[in-house]
């Protein structure tokens, strides 16, 4: 039994953490918020209050699920913030700092317990003090200390008492039962009880919800005090009750009553908080999104009635055409609406991501000695949740970049006739199929020149070169790239937006920028609804039919043979307008033979990987759809230049290309081709 | 076996809660907060109410004061989940019409006994 509860706590570990986390961000948005609001007493008032309750509930739910030291800093955090909330007061800056280190605190630790390896507990002896130190400041005394000070165990001895308990006529009315408390006492130890009903009044009199009575017991058996006190602690304001002791003979050698003690020692408990809860293998789902999916199962069960009717033998006569089509038509619907409801399952608000970045602006602008204030908006747009837990670096990135090189300190702004806070408004919405998450900036922008002399400078491009704008751009994102004149401490980390570019690709995205100079800077990242789904388009190798991730295609061309040069040892280069593209057959580096290998005819998918540019020949383009991903590596194995494999109207099986993989392979063989050659 | 309803905007405490109670064979509601739970009660009766005390939209007491001037809950323990308890917290909780109180932290095995206490 005891081992089956231990388990209830364990398994809801998990929980507790998650809300712990959501409630930590709680209270730092809170935070920031009182910093920025005005003295409006009402609004204090309220954020102040929901702080607390948020610190409040922490403490509670920490101690309950054994995580001692986590209590420990919410109680003594929460003992300052009760200071400001019963004097209405807003914190100053230096108490605002102290609390959001005690969040930073508090999620270090619960991370800790979370991973449960072994390793030390992050102290935070020194931040409990300085909790005290500003509630001390604040005035009042410590009288929540004292009531929490635990009662001092007490010895078996063999006693008898006397208690006199008259309930109040209105006690039953709390719902405190008589019976009940007699009842426990029995099981105390040995009892006599003798009942005093003068007060019971006549029959007609009577109210059934008063009480009446009034009993005398008497108790005998190691019994304690606090024992007896513990059975009318909920009752001693709603009935006079009077203990008294009637003999009292110590008896050493009694063993003590088998007395349950909690175990308040976090190591007694730490190392198993690991288990069952890594992997953040659970998503939370609202009920509204699981009764939407459980309403298109029951349309979808009714399409399947209406198709079954047309069910049976012989020729299909116009009328079981018609509702043949309108049940196909019903099945379309559903089945569309049944695949976004699923997807929405997997759904998260981005502003689970966006959440963190108030805290991020607040610390790096004042670490930079710049003003910045932050807009977000779209927070509840949802985007798949492995897309968002992999949006967050990328995005972290961006904005530290955006306060780092985009926004000017205060006095350049001033000279340039800007006001001196800068704005960084992120944006998130769907458009078309995608989500788009939009960072802008009223900075300094891009400076094209200085970007151009550092490429030079770092040997990116021949010092003689002559860049357009968009190249020049681009070259933001080579490896190895920062403008910051001097390495700072915030971004250039070495970290660049290649990798940024990189994280964006890797989750299906595409990232762009723009830029006015002197007057901002706007990235924007387009995203994928769902990784499970892509848009593909199908194309004709040989007899095979495989699918281009649409999102990596740039155009598509009709081979004109006169553009083609070929060198030995090289790719043959296709002279699309200005610019020169390798050509890659397609049939011949995936070993399709009756794949067009000839470059008079057929057609050239121009596609996008890792900035480089390649023309993938096929023979015909199909049609435009969207394809399921289905994994090769869980049904065969990985293989070079795959990225999965779909399943077409037709029943038929077709290959999704991994362009970046094609590229790999093209690259290879070439090579292979150029040693032979040598 | 008893009907009981747990009051708590944490999941995670509501939940130790609901599971403790259904694993002694019980019958468990849920509600995240005093409002939610007023409908529940309606829904159908109740011999247990455990309720939080800090909540959203309607916090612990105000709920219990609700539930109290109902006929069907007049005699009902209703108990709140607390994190202290002190004589002046006692004495509002007792205005409001709660039978007792549980302090946080508790563990699974306290509350059965609890429990067990209430409903007999």
């Amino acid at each position: 039994m005891t081992n089956r509860l231990a388990d209830i706590q364990q398994q809801l570990m998990g929980t507790f953490i998650e809300e712990a986390v959501e409630a930590l961000t709680q209270i730092e948005s809170g935070l920031l918020a009182l910093e920025k609001c005005q003295d409006d007493p009402g609004r204090i008032h309220e954020l102040v209050n929901d702080v607390f309750r948020a610190a409040h509930s922490i403490k509670g739910g920490a101690a309950t699920f054994g995580l001692t030291q986590v209590a420990e800093v919410a109680h003594h955090a929460e003992t300052l913030l009760d200071r400001l909330r019963s004097g209405s007061m807003k914190p100053n800056a230096q108490i605002t700092s102290l609390l959001l280190t005690s969040v930073d605190a508090l999620r270090a630790l619960v991370q800790w317990s979370n991973a449960g390896d072994g390793s030390d507990a992050p102290s935070t002896g020194e931040l409990c003090k300085d909790l005290d130190a500003a509630a001390q400041q604040l005035g009042g005394s410590s009288e929540r200390e004292a009531a929490a000070a635990t009662k001092p165990a007490s010895e078996a001895k063999k006693t008898h008492y006397r208690i006199k308990f008259v309930p109040k006529p209105d006690m039953l009315t709390t719902g405190n039962d008589a019976v009940r408390l007699l009842r426990e006492l029995t099981l105390l130890g040995d009892t006599k009880v003798s009942v005093d009903s003068a007060r019971l009044p006549e029959l007609r009199e009577l109210e059934l919800t008063k009480c009446y009575l009034g009993w005398t017991i008497e108790l005998e058996g190691t019994v304690t005090r606090a024992q007896i006190d513990e059975v009318f602690s909920w009752v001693d304001d709603d009935a006079e009750i009077n203990i008294e002791e009637l003999v009292a003979t110590l008896t050493p050698s009694m063993p003590a009553l088998p007395k349950v003690e909690r175990a308040h020692d976090p190591v007694a408990r730490g190392p198993e908080h690991g288990a069952d809860r890594d992997g953040g293998g659970s998503i939370r789902v609202g009920v509204g999104k699981l009764d939407m999916l459980m309403n298109m199962v029951g349309e979808l069960v009714i399409t399947q009635s209406i198709l079954g009717e047309i069910e049976g033998d012989g020729p299909i006569e116009a009328k079981r055409l018609a509702s043949l089509r309108d049940g196909l038509a019903l099945l379309a619907r559903n089945t569309r609406a049944l695949q976004e409801s699923v997807m929405s399952l997997r759904s998260m608000p981005i502003g689970t991501v966006l959440s963190r970045f108030p805290r991020l602006v607040h610390d790096l602008s004042r670490q930079l000695g710049k003003q910045v204030e932050l807009k977000l908006s779209g927070q509840t747009t949802e985007v798949d949740k492995t897309v968002l837990e992999k949006l967050g670096d990328p995005l972290t990135h961006l904005v530290r970049n955006s306060l780092d090189h985009g926004i000017e300190k205060p006095e350049v702004r001033r000279a340039r006739g800007k006001p001196e806070t800068g704005t960084l408004s992120i944006r998130a919405f769907h458009r078309g199929g995608d989500i788009v998450v939009e960072l802008e900036d009223d900075g300094g922008g891009l400076d094209l020149v200085k970007i151009l002399s550092r490429a030079k400078e770092r040997g990116l491009v021949g010092q003689e070169d002559v860049l357009s704008d968009d190249q020049i751009r681009e070259l933001i994102f080579a490896p190895g790239f920062s403008t910051a004149e001097v390495v700072s401490d915030v971004s250039g980390r070495g970290v660049g937006m290649d990798v940024v570019r990189r994280n964006i690709k890797a989750i299906g995205g595409h990232i762009q920028m723009s830029s006015v100079l002197g007057q901002g800077t706007r990235t924007t990242l387009r995203l994928p609804l769902t990784l499970a789904i892509i848009d593909g388009q199908l194309v004709g190798v040989g007899s095979y039919t495989y699918v281009v991730p649409l999102l990596s295609i740039l155009e598509s061309v009709e081979i004109n043979r006169s553009r083609v040069s070929q060198f030995e040892g090289k790719l043959p280069l296709y002279r699309l307008r200005e610019d020169l593209v390798p050509i890659v057959s397609l049939g011949g580096v995936l070993g399709v033979t009756s794949g067009r290998i000839s470059l008079d005819s057929g057609l050239l998918v121009v596609v996008e990987t890792d900035g480089e540019r390649l023309g993938l020949l096929v023979d015909e383009l199909q049609a435009q759809q969207q394809v399921v991903v289905k994994s090769l590596e869980t049904n065969y194995e990985h293989v070079e230049g795959l990225a999965g494999a779909t399943i077409l109207g037709d029943g038929s099986i077709a290959l999704i290309l991994d362009v970046q993989g094609i590229a790999r392979l093209a690259r290879s063989a070439r090579n292979a081709s150029v040693g032979r050659a040598a | 076996m008893a009907n009981v309803l747990t009051v708590d905007d944490s999941v995670s405490l509501r939940k130790l809660v609901a599971n403790t109670l259904a694993s002694a064979g019980h019958q468990v509601a849920e509600a995240s907060n005093g409002a939610e739970a007023l409908d529940v009660i309606k829904t159908r009766t109740f011999n247990l109410i455990i309720s939080d005390i800090n909540m959203p939209v309607m916090d612990g007491l105000t709920f219990i004061k609700h539930v109290r001037v109902l006929a069907a809950y007049k005699f009902t323990p209703i108990l709140v989940l607390t994190t202290e308890m002190d004589p002046a917290k006692k004495k509002v909780a007792k205005e409001s019409g709660a039978t007792g109180w549980l302090v946080k932290p508790f563990d699974p095995e306290q509350l059965l006994n609890t429990i067990r206490k209430v409903l007999g």
